[in-house]
């Protein structure tokens, strides 16, 4: 039990610094990379919290395709330097932090006024809980429709991304 | 396992980085990037209540926040290459054609 609660925290800083190194970095490659950092460390926390499946799915589908996209469109537009950002709304940095931190604070107030609104979890789980096969069988009974209407939102993407990036015809 | 309350903090921790991101930054990108942080805190966040529940639809919810994020990154980037061809800059702030 200790050794979990270890585990989740050295694996909390690790994606809170990630996430601190993408907000600062002035390369958006170093920004992509933090990025990627944090995700693989977002999946193992799915691993730790029975869904392996889920992991699976955020390293291929996040830290593979996504990601890769990301980088690919930072290569090819030349814009790995992020330096020189030019501001012309001056109040809205200072203005951005002071309302980062009263979220902050809020979300805080909340989770350590109800820290004892849930009540302790049930340890046993089921021994197939979150398997690739639970996630099917859910995914294709319960869920078909929002799966089916899925696919066509990927089909609408893909020609989306075509026809926004083809050279027009003159 | 770790109370699903540790879980809850670390995914708004991440989540407000995520929104920071958004408001400081201006490099569309990585605006961009933080807003995919703030998708993956929430799915973070699903999935511990759906361990915390034992239910799977947390985990479903999670696969189509996925799928969803996917065509929403193939159609932002997309607008993003072509913006970078008409204004030569992905800086939001250089985007104001449209201002009055």
């Amino acid at each position: 039990m200790t050794l979990q609660l270890l585990l989740f925290l050295i694996l909390a800083v690790i994606a809170i610094v990630a996430a601190i190194g993408m907000l600062v970095s002035r390369s958006a490659v170093y920004a992509a990379l933090f990025l990627i950092l944090d995700l693989l460390t977002i999946a193992v926390f799915f691993v730790l919290l029975n869904a392996p499946f889920i992991a699976v799915a955020q390293v291929s589908v996040y830290t593979g395709a996504i990601m890769v996209l990301f980088l690919f469109v930072i290569m090819l537009l030349g814009a790995e330097r992020a330096a020189g950002e030019v501001r012309t709304i001056t109040w809205q940095l200072p203005l951005a932090i002071v309302l980062g931190v009263v979220l902050l604070a809020e979300a805080v107030f909340i989770i350590v006024q109800q820290r004892n609104a849930l009540p302790a979890v049930a340890t046993q789980l089921p021994v197939d809980f979150g398997s690739p096969a639970q996630v099917g069988t859910s995914l294709f009974s319960n869920y078909l429709l929002p799966f089916e209407i899925t696919s066509v939102l990927l089909l609408v993407g893909i020609v989306g991304a075509i026809v926004l990036t083809k050279s027009e015809k003159k | 396992m770790v109370s699903v309350n540790y879980y809850l903090a670390l995914s708004v921790i991440l989540f407000i980085i995520g929104a920071l991101g958004v408001l400081i930054r201006r490099n569309a990108i990585i605006i961009f990037m933080s807003i995919e942080l703030m998708l993956n805190a929430a799915n973070l966040a699903f999935v511990a209540f759906a361990r915390y529940w034992q239910a799977m639809s947390g985990q479903i919810f999670v696969f189509f926040i996925m799928t969803v994020a996917a065509a929403e990154v193939a159609i932002g980037l997309a607008l993003i290459v072509t913006i970078f061809h008409t204004k030569s800059s992905i800086d939001v702030d250089q985007i104001s054609t449209l201002k009055g």
